[in-house]
């Protein structure tokens, strides 16, 4: 039976993950991918903490994250395939037009 | 009855002609200016008519209009106020002002209608704006009059905008005005501070229970420079430089607002405050040194000059020393008296020039002028009578006013002063015949000096080209049309009879206007502590009780009266002898005259440089303080230094800032993380 601890390392190590492909990865796709790993991340650590103290919200929350991933990720892909039509490129240096 | 309509009917007139005036045939602008002006005169009439009904003691009718300023407990209300002293110049303002105006219907006609609009509309906002001078009961109300006259005065003046010398003088009027009215307005705050109040019966009430020694530093300061403002506005040295060279507007308006009324302002001012005037002796001196002097000294020039009106101009100022004189020696009535008679002879010599000019086609150099007494007989008799009035020949208005001008100012002990009044009530008979006699006697003389007529500038020569040459150059000449020629006569029976009001005790008169006038120029509590033992007695007496405690005084001064009326008599006679000795007679004498004084001459025809003068000492600095220290200096580094200087340091600083706007997405992620690391940073290891 894994402790209260196992699971908020697994948790912060999933987090990093999600966090260096934010960072490293070149792809618009790839990135998004990414972000929805520190999400689950995040959530692995609020069910965790639910379990351990033994109250419903913790699972609650859960669902709402997943709720707004799940809006997230298709206003995501909308903009990503708007993107790509416009400039066929999904790095996302190429998208550098709004600054000074 | 409404004294408020008095100056809103004029306004009226104003706001229809200058808002519609444009799309308004010429009858229709006109009829509406006229009216406007005889139903202001009327309302003024019978308000004047009541005013004489109440008895003498509480002779004022006062309508508050509303409360304009209310602050602490200071209050000025927007107060008209109907005395003697503005009754009469009421119906100086709307009467002459109401004959002026149906003159100029005629004499403006060629002007294109909405010229003609705009001409009558400034003349209405001008009478309306006279009106509120007169009329306002506190310094506050004056001063919106004394303004507003002031602007229309500039509007008139430049009305031939095109034409570069009218604007120019229409500018320098405003301005020279402008120096004029900062010593008003301090004079007034000066007031202020000492009183606590604007208002001319409280101050006036203050004032007297003053003790003599209380009376001597800020009253004589704030009298001084209420006496600098009335130099601006009335012309008097040194600021009567501007009133030759109004002589750019309209003829009518020379008439109407640079001889009758708007120059009478000042006078009119010092007047109102009389009780305040008389407390302090050293401003009274002043006032009367610098009316003779600019009496005489405005006489001078006037000798020589050769354009009509600016005879006319010089004259106005010299005439306007004669009232200032009469106010510095204490006769305040004697002053008014003069103000009152010279508006009628010196709006009908003006009207009268008026009609020379008209009829020439806009020809205002004298010299080439003469033999029009047959071709202008009306204008002719008009301005001669206007022209014996004005010379002060005995029975004419000009005689009364200006023989009481002299007698006060000889009984009160000014003997110089006197002496200077009469050598300028000789040249004011010699350069008036000159003007006479050049003008109407003699041959016609075409354009001998064409030159000169270049060279003047004359108010007609913009724009009357079309209607005035038609019959301008013809040798049949036309006389005043029926409207000038109404208001030519109408202001001839004035100048004839408007001086019998004024008929001294010496003559057997009883010099109703200076009783009509004393309860506006002596302190309130005076009057009626003077007046208390004549209420008594039946109505008619009344105004026989102060009349009567002077009597002894006049019947020991009449028969010096008498013999100063016969000097005076003799020196306008002779004066005007002297115009007729000279260019009559042998006009080569005055050649003869002139070219043994030459350099006299040159400094009198160039008006003693004054202007050149002002132009060295005063318009020049100022043009180099503020275009090289003020433009270049002050303005350009010190006020847009610290506004540029503002702006480019934002600026500097924004561009460093936009540096970190870098439009990458991660770099915008990676300070996202590094702030969250940092908030959590802190409250992890706080």
């Amino acid at each position: 039976m894994p402790s209260l601890n196992d699971y908020l390392i697994l948790s912060a190590v999933l987090f990093t993950i999600g966090t260096a492909g934010v960072f490293v990865r070149r792809n618009l796709i790839t990135i998004l991918l990414s972000i929805e790993i520190m999400l689950n991340a995040v959530n692995l650590s609020f069910v965790a903490f639910g379990r351990a103290f033994g109250t419903i919200e913790g699972q609650i929350i859960v669902f709402f994250v997943m709720t707004v991933a799940a809006a997230e990720a298709a206003v995501g892909l909308a903009i990503v395939i708007a993107l790509f039509r416009h400039r066929e490129s999904l790095n996302p240096d190429a998208f550098t037009a709004l600054k000074w | 009855m409404m004294l408020l309509l008095i100056p809103l009917f004029p306004f009226l007139g104003f706001l229809v002609n200058a808002s519609i005036g444009r799309r308004l045939s010429k009858s229709v602008a006109g009829l509406v200016a006229v009216a406007a002006m005889v139903a202001s005169f009327a309302v003024a009439l019978t308000s004047v008519i009541q005013l004489a009904g109440l008895p003498v003691e509480s002779r004022a009718i006062v309508q508050t209009v509303f409360t304009w300023i209310s602050s602490g407990n200071f209050t000025a209300d927007f107060t008209l106020r109907a005395d003697p002293l503005s009754a009469l110049m009421i119906l100086v303002i709307t009467g002459i002002g109401s004959l002026i105006h149906i003159y100029s219907t005629s004499y403006m006609h060629e002007e294109p209608d909405s010229e003609y609009a705009r001409y009558f509309s400034y003349l209405n906002l001008f009478a309306s704006f006279m009106l509120i001078l007169v009329l306002g009961s506190n310094f506050l109300v004056m001063f919106v009059g004394w303004e507003g006259v002031g602007l229309c005065s500039y509007l008139l003046i430049g009305f031939y905008y095109v034409k570069q010398s009218a604007s120019d003088a229409g500018k320098k009027a405003f301005i020279v005005n402008r120096v004029g009215d900062f010593g008003f307005v301090l004079g007034v705050l000066t007031l202020f501070v000492r009183f606590g109040t604007v208002d001319f019966q409280q101050i006036a009430h203050a004032a007297s229970a003053l003790s003599p020694e209380a009376t001597f530093g800020t009253l004589t300061m704030a009298t001084m420079l209420l006496f600098v403002g009335a130099t601006g506005k009335s012309a008097q040295i040194p600021l009567y430089v501007w009133l030759p060279d109004a002589m750019e507007g309209p003829t009518p308006v020379s008439a109407l607002i640079h001889a009758a009324t708007m120059v009478t302002a000042g006078v009119y001012m010092i007047g109102r405050n009389a009780v305040l005037f008389s407390l302090t002796p050293d401003t009274l001196m002043v006032v009367a040194v610098i009316g003779a002097a600019t009496a005489f000294f405005a006489g001078t020039i006037g000798l020589v000059q050769n354009d009509i009106k600016r005879v006319l101009a010089y004259s106005t100022v010299s005439q306007l020393g004669y009232m200032f004189l009469a106010m510095g020696v204490g006769a305040y009535s004697a002053g008014i008296f003069h103000l009152y008679t010279h508006a009628f002879f010196k709006a009908l010599l003006f009207l009268g020039s008026g009609a020379v000019i008209h009829a020439l086609g806009g020809e205002q150099d004298i010299r080439n002028m003469g033999g029009l007494k047959d071709k202008l007989p009306i204008t002719y008799i008009t301005f001669l009578i206007g022209s014996l009035a004005i010379a002060g020949v005995p029975l004419l208005s000009g005689f009364f006013s200006k023989d009481e001008i002299l007698f006060k100012t000889f009984s009160s002990g000014h003997t110089i002063l006197w002496v200077v009044g009469m050598l300028t009530s000789l040249m004011t008979a010699t350069y008036m015949f000159r003007l006479v006699f050049l003008t109407f006697w003699g041959e016609r003389r075409h354009a001998v000096v064409a030159a000169g007529h270049d060279a003047h500038g004359h108010g007609h020569d913009a724009h009357g080209h079309g209607g005035h040459d038609a019959h301008g150059h013809g040798d049949h000449l036309h006389d005043a049309p029926k409207p000038m020629a109404f208001a030519l006569i109408a202001l001839t029976v004035g100048s004839i009879f408007a001086g019998y009001i004024g008929l001294p005790h010496a003559l057997g008169g009883s010099n109703r206007l200076e009783n009509w006038l004393e309860p506006s120029l002596t302190a309130p509590h005076v009057v009626s502590a003077q007046l208390a033992p004549a209420t008594m007695e039946p109505t008619p007496s009344t105004e026989a009780a102060p009349a009567a405690q002077e009597s002894h005084a006049e019947e020991a001064g009449a028969g010096v009266e008498l013999g100063l009326m016969g000097l005076s008599s003799l020196v306008a006679l002779s004066g005007i002898g002297l115009a007729w000795f000279f260019f009559v007679a042998d006009p080569k004498r005055s050649d003869a005259v002139a070219e043994s004084f030459s350099g006299l001459r040159t400094v009198l025809l160039n008006k003693y440089y004054v202007d050149e003068a002002y132009n060295v000492v005063i318009v020049q600095p100022l043009k180099a303080t503020s275009d090289v220290f003020l433009w270049k200096v002050v303005d350009a580094g010190g006020i847009d230094g610290v506004v540029n200087g503002t702006a480019e340091s934002v600026g500097g600083l924004a561009a460093l800032l936009r540096r970190v706007q870098t439009g990458s997405v991660r770099a915008y992620a990676a300070s996202l993380l590094l702030g969250a690391v940092l908030v959590f940073g802190y409250y992890l290891w706080r």
